[in-house]
């Protein structure tokens, strides 16, 4: 019996986005997440909780919320739920989010 | 049977009968605790977990009297609890607003709150603050907010936690619970006391058993002789991810957890035993907290479920003995978490009929046994 994989493996294009983490630039495969582009660039942590423990990228399928960063400005966005774009500027989340609105404190 | 001490069995382990088994143990009695099943409807582990007074018992003294009671003890309650079970229920009672988008609404529930001042005299306090006034104090306070009533005595608490706290404030008071234990059937045994027929086939014997099963009590009650019938009663909320920041208000539909997340919630719907929850209801809910604090548009839900209220024909508890069989009584009300200060303490006194007993008889189901004079 053949099962068609639900997992799909990379474009093999060659094409690539440059994004920039952290003020890093970063080169990825388009069409990757961009959870797998940051643990493939260093694989250190990408947020802190609100405890202050480091986490990165776990189950990349959109359900530990581990991966959690700051995508152009959208705060608590699932890196492993959202493909790299040329341009995007990501960062890490650094403990809870802020409301818009109360970001002095 | 231990003459001396006789067990009693209360039927339902959730707030409310965590509570009442809570004050029989410290009034020092034996206590046996049966849960239900976890595919019951259960009414615990979906609360808001408001403590709260305003509004209630507006056209009905007793209960804006024993609500007000509940809110004046519910501090101490709140230590009390954390020594018993090591648990901190987070409860914070400085104050809760009900805000309205709607004039008349509001002048209606201004009315309503005039009419529970002068029920409670000094016991109570509100005051009705225009939006702009709110706009003035509040930063953030949106501009179709025409105003809110504000009460010094309502508060919130972790819903979750409490109930967890009296589970292990149960326990550490020497109850035994047991779990996944729904009770099918209590007969009268002859001689007194009750042979109580579990779901699952085992029977328990009880010397007086507290009915506290909320809808789960409704045939159980019929079968000793209760007239009250409760009814499910849904509401839907959401739960958005956790903020950094502090809310500045707490209110009845609006509240933030004290782990930082914001609850919404506050709906009401008569859909029999179906706790689904709604698309249309869960987009009204987001458009009230973006209406009321725009702040709260751009964060994210979370999670969003169904739960059901435990009401009774008029909304108000029932406190009752059987006439039929001594020894049984039906406890159950819509507000088990601001009310739970009160099941753990004096309504032990009431169920033991001792000298210090509240007078509990406006809370008696022969408000809705059907009449048979002509």
């Amino acid at each position: 019996m053949i099962i068609v994989s639900r997992f799909q493996p990379p474009p093999k294009t060659g094409a690539t986005a440059e994004f920039e983490y952290e003020g890093a630039s970063i080169t990825a495969p388009q069409g990757i997440s961009l959870a797998a582009a940051l643990l493939a660039h260093s694989g250190a942590y990408t947020r802190q909780t609100a405890g202050g423990d480091a986490r990165a990228a776990f189950c990349m399928m959109g359900v530990c919320f581990e991966c959690l960063v700051e995508v152009d400005g959208v705060p608590n966005t699932q890196a492993c739920m959202t493909q790299v774009r040329q341009g995007m500027v990501v960062k890490r989340q650094i403990g809870l989010r802020r409301l818009n609105g109360c970001n002095d404190s | 049977m231990n003459r001396t001490n006789p067990e009693i069995t209360v039927v339902g382990g959730g707030v409310v009968g965590l509570s009442v088994a809570l004050g029989l143990l410290l009034a020092g009695r034996r206590v046996h605790v049966l849960d239900g099943a976890d595919s019951d409807a259960r009414a615990s582990q979906g609360n808001f977990g408001l403590v709260w007074g305003q509004g209630k018992g507006w056209n009905y003294a007793p209960y804006a009297k024993w609500t007000s009671d509940a809110l004046a003890a519910w501090t101490a309650f709140a230590r009390k609890l954390a020594d018993l079970s090591g648990i901190d229920v987070a409860l914070d009672q400085s104050g809760g607003f009900e805000f309205f988008t709607d004039a008349a609404e509001m002048q209606e529930f201004a009315a309503m709150l005039a009419q529970q001042q002068r029920h409670l005299g000094n016991r109570f306090s509100h005051e009705i603050i225009t939006g702009d006034d709110l706009r003035a104090q509040m930063p953030g306070i949106g501009g179709g907010v025409v105003g809110a009533s504000f009460s010094q005595m309502d508060g919130h608490v972790n819903p979750l936690r409490f109930l967890r706290a009296l589970r292990v404030a149960v326990g550490a008071a020497g109850g035994r619970v047991t779990m996944d234990a729904p009770v099918a059937r209590v007969v009268p045994a002859t001689g007194g006391g009750f042979d109580l027929a579990m779901a699952n086939g085992r029977t328990s014997r009880a010397d007086k058993v507290v009915l506290c099963a909320g809808l789960g009590a409704t045939a159980l009650a019929a079968d000793l002789g209760f007239s009250a019938r409760v009814a499910p009663q849904r509401g839907e909320l959401l739960i958005t991810e956790k903020l950094h920041d502090r809310l500045p208000f707490l209110s009845s539909t609006i509240r933030q957890v004290d782990e930082g997340g914001v609850q919404i919630g506050g709906t009401k719907a008569d859909v029999g035993l179906d706790d689904s929850e709604t698309l249309d209801v869960m987009a009204g809910l987001a458009r009230h907290a973006v209406t009321v604090y725009p702040p709260l548009a751009d964060v994210r839900v979370v999670r969003a479920w169904g739960a059901l209220r435990v009401m009774s024909p008029d909304g108000y508890p029932v406190y009752a003995r059987s006439s039929l069989y001594p020894g049984a009584y039906l406890v159950t009300c819509h507000s088990g978490v601001t009310l739970a200060p009160l099941h753990a303490s004096v309504l032990a006194d009431w169920i033991e009929g001792t000298s210090a007993a509240p007078d509990l008889e406006a809370f008696d189901d022969n408000r809705f046994a059907i009449s048979t004079a002509a």
